[in-house]
């Protein structure tokens, strides 16, 4: 990794985290607010929501869109592991911290890239293919779609050696500061907002109204 | 796009208050709306919406409208709360006229989207933002805010005076003792097992049912009673209106009259919006965790009563029927099983909807809908053609509907498609299929 980049990346570690934070305490304060948030959260149903909800076609909208279940999973699970078990990724722990873990083989981390690669393609022609989505996406869901594929993407073309190595490797690492720090700042929230939001629905729903929410 | 026929409907609640109007009030409203009385959910809800457009399989407007993009669930909030937020508050009149269509026609709040967005996310909750800032505008569809006027002054939903009230009672008492002897609406017994909660369309048009109430409740043997003063109806337009002061009143008169009688539980009569008003939007809004006294809903009394062997079937119903799924007793309660298992008690041939259960379609009529009145009608029934597709598919003669809304909105889709069926309570079946006490 580029030496000078060092700084930049602890920066949008730091934006993330600190962003991150900052926006959990808020919401929570926001929460206490809002009289009933907080009884209503039910840890039993709550769990049995999000549970309910990241078992692949377990829920009847996933069933109604299963091209959109396969890919989203696939997307989402590729898009989470491979950064953490990418082997580059690890070499870099190993020099800075003298520890690293567990790698992916490169062929494996290669093709879980790719799949977040045409993932985000397929998030992009549907943004324009389906009347529903494109009618609620403006620049700036696409440029949210692009900048979720572009350090897959880079990272992918520097592993290959396609193009001049530390050129490439300088983008793949601009891009995923970027990336980093776009995190608590857009849609990209709903990382942090996930199992929240299915939480405080299924306890609604299983607590409040003994219902199903899948 | 929306419909040019709907963008012409002139709704005099609408326009005569926009006409008042200025562009530092509606700033005012909305930014007091979203700063003052939303807080997490709201901020939450808006950042975590990714924009996939999955809800939109979740909505019947959209669904009957041939899947424009602009009946979609996220369309809706795109149009008006997203607006809203962005500009902060800063929107012309034309923007809220379309606002008030999209959230009080084109929406009935039947929460079936937050089971189908991946997140959870409540839209429904946030049309109710938009009804609400609508409210404090003063841009209310005018049917729907005489039912609210109505609750403010008469503290029922259709301007029952309170002689009114106890005559029909008293009317329907004597109909019943014609049929059954010793059948009695006792009024206002302290103690009683049972306090029974009806909505203003009972005594002003359907007074059979309370009549039917009567006989069922001396065949069942079960000690119950009715107020006779303010306080017994909770079927609550205002929680749809937007008027959540009015709300709150209702729920907490309703709350402070079966506190007074001191009685065990509230058993509501077949109506879904007075359900979830009493155990749903009434105690959030008043900060309460849950209601005061238990409430059960009509089908959950009639369950016990069949299962428990206190009402016995003698004659069962032999028309095919279907049955409908109240967003606010199915979605809100998840009382499916138990309405099926009433229906197959009282009927030979059952004839199930699909999709159904948490997932059935809504009627279209509820959330308010039906109360915006005559000039939405036809808004209305273009926008459920898909549930007069499903009632259809069941080849049923008969649609049960446990709820005033059900029933008045399939009425009209009945209507209006000419499927040549009929709606009934199951009130009205049962009075009939059970075994009464000899005389």
């Amino acid at each position: 990794m580029p030496e000078f980049l060092s700084i930049p990346v602890w920066i949008g570690f730091a934006v993330l985290i600190a962003g991150s934070a900052y926006k959990l305490f808020t919401m929570a304060a926001l929460a206490k607010k809002e009289k009933t948030v907080f009884p209503t959260m039910s840890g039993q149903f709550g769990l049995r929501s999000v549970l309910h909800w990241v078992v692949p076609f377990n829920t009847r909208n996933m069933r109604i869109h299963p091209v959109m279940t396969v890919v989203s999973f696939l997307f989402h699970i590729c898009l989470l592991v491979t950064p953490l078990f990418v082997m580059g990724h690890g070499v870099l722990w190993q020099q800075r911290w003298g520890f690293s873990w567990w790698s992916l083989p490169p062929l494996a981390a290669d093709l879980m890239t790719l799949i977040v690669i045409f993932a985000c393609a397929f998030f992009f022609v549907r943004r324009i293919a389906a009347p529903e989505v494109r009618n609620v996406s403006t620049w700036r869901e696409f440029a949210i779609v692009l900048l979720v594929a572009s350090p897959y993407l880079t990272g992918f073309v520097a592993h290959q050696q396609w193009l001049p190595y530390s050129a490439i490797i300088t983008l793949h690492i601009v891009f995923g500061i970027l990336w980093l720090v776009a995190i608590p700042f857009t849609w990209l929230a709903h990382m942090l907002w996930f199992v929240f939001t299915r939480a405080y629905m299924g306890s609604e729903f299983g607590a409040v109204r003994n219902a199903r929410d899948w | 796009m929306a419909d040019p026929v709907d963008m012409a409907v002139e709704d005099l609640g609408i326009e005569k208050g926009l006409e008042k109007l200025t562009p530092q009030r509606i700033a005012e409203v909305i930014r007091h709306v979203i700063d003052n009385e939303s807080a997490a959910r709201l901020k939450v809800y808006l950042e975590t919406c990714v924009r996939c457009g999955l809800c939109s399989d979740a909505c019947h407007t959209y669904l009957s409208r041939g899947k424009d993009p602009d009946f979609a669930p996220v369309a809706k909030v795109k149009d008006t709360l997203w607006q809203m937020v962005k500009r902060k508050g800063d929107v012309d009149k034309d923007f809220l006229r379309s606002a008030a269509r999209i959230a009080f026609i084109e929406c009935g709040a039947c929460r079936r989207c937050s089971m189908y967005c991946p997140f959870g996310i409540d839209i429904a909750y946030l049309m109710m933002t938009v009804r609400r800032i609508c409210n404090l505008l003063g841009i209310v569809p005018q049917y729907l805010q005489d039912t609210t006027n109505s609750h403010a002054v008469a503290s029922n939903q259709m301007w029952v005076q309170p002689d009114e009230w106890i005559d029909t009672l008293i009317w329907q008492e004597e109909e019943a003792r014609d049929e059954l002897q010793g059948a009695r609406i006792p009024l206002d017994k302290e103690g009683a097992e049972i306090m029974y909660s009806v909505i203003a369309p009972e005594p002003k048009i359907l007074a059979q049912l309370l009549g039917n109430m009567a006989i069922i409740m001396k065949a069942a043997n079960v000690d119950w009673t009715m107020p006779s003063s303010d306080g017994w109806d909770n079927s609550n337009m205002a929680m749809y209106s937007g008027d959540f002061e009015v709300m709150g009143r209702v729920e907490r008169l309703h709350w402070d009259k079966a506190a007074q009688l001191k009685v065990k539980r509230v058993v509501m009569g077949e109506c879904g919006h007075a359900y979830r008003g009493a155990v749903y939007d009434g105690p959030k809004w008043l900060a309460w965790k849950q209601p005061p006294i238990p409430m059960v809903h009509a089908v959950e009394f009639y369950y016990e009563l069949i299962k428990s062997g206190r009402l016995k079937i003698k004659e069962k119903f032999t028309k095919p029927v279907t049955v409908q799924d109240p967003c606010n007793i199915v979605r809100g309660r998840g009382l499916h099983d138990k309405l099926r298992y009433v229906v197959n008690a009282l009927c030979e041939d059952f004839r199930d909807m699909e999709p159904r259960f948490e997932h059935n379609y809504c009627c279209a009529a509820g959330g308010g809908v039906i109360n915006c009145g005559p000039p939405w009608k036809l808004s209305r029934m273009k926008s459920i053609k898909v549930k007069a597709e499903q009632l259809e598919a069941t080849g049923a003669e008969v649609c049960i509907t446990p709820c005033h809304n059900c029933h008045s909105g399939i009425e009209d889709i009945i209507g209006h498609y000419k499927l040549g069926m009929h709606v009934t309570f199951i009130n009205e079946i049962l009075v009939k299929a059970i075994e009464r006490p000899e005389d």
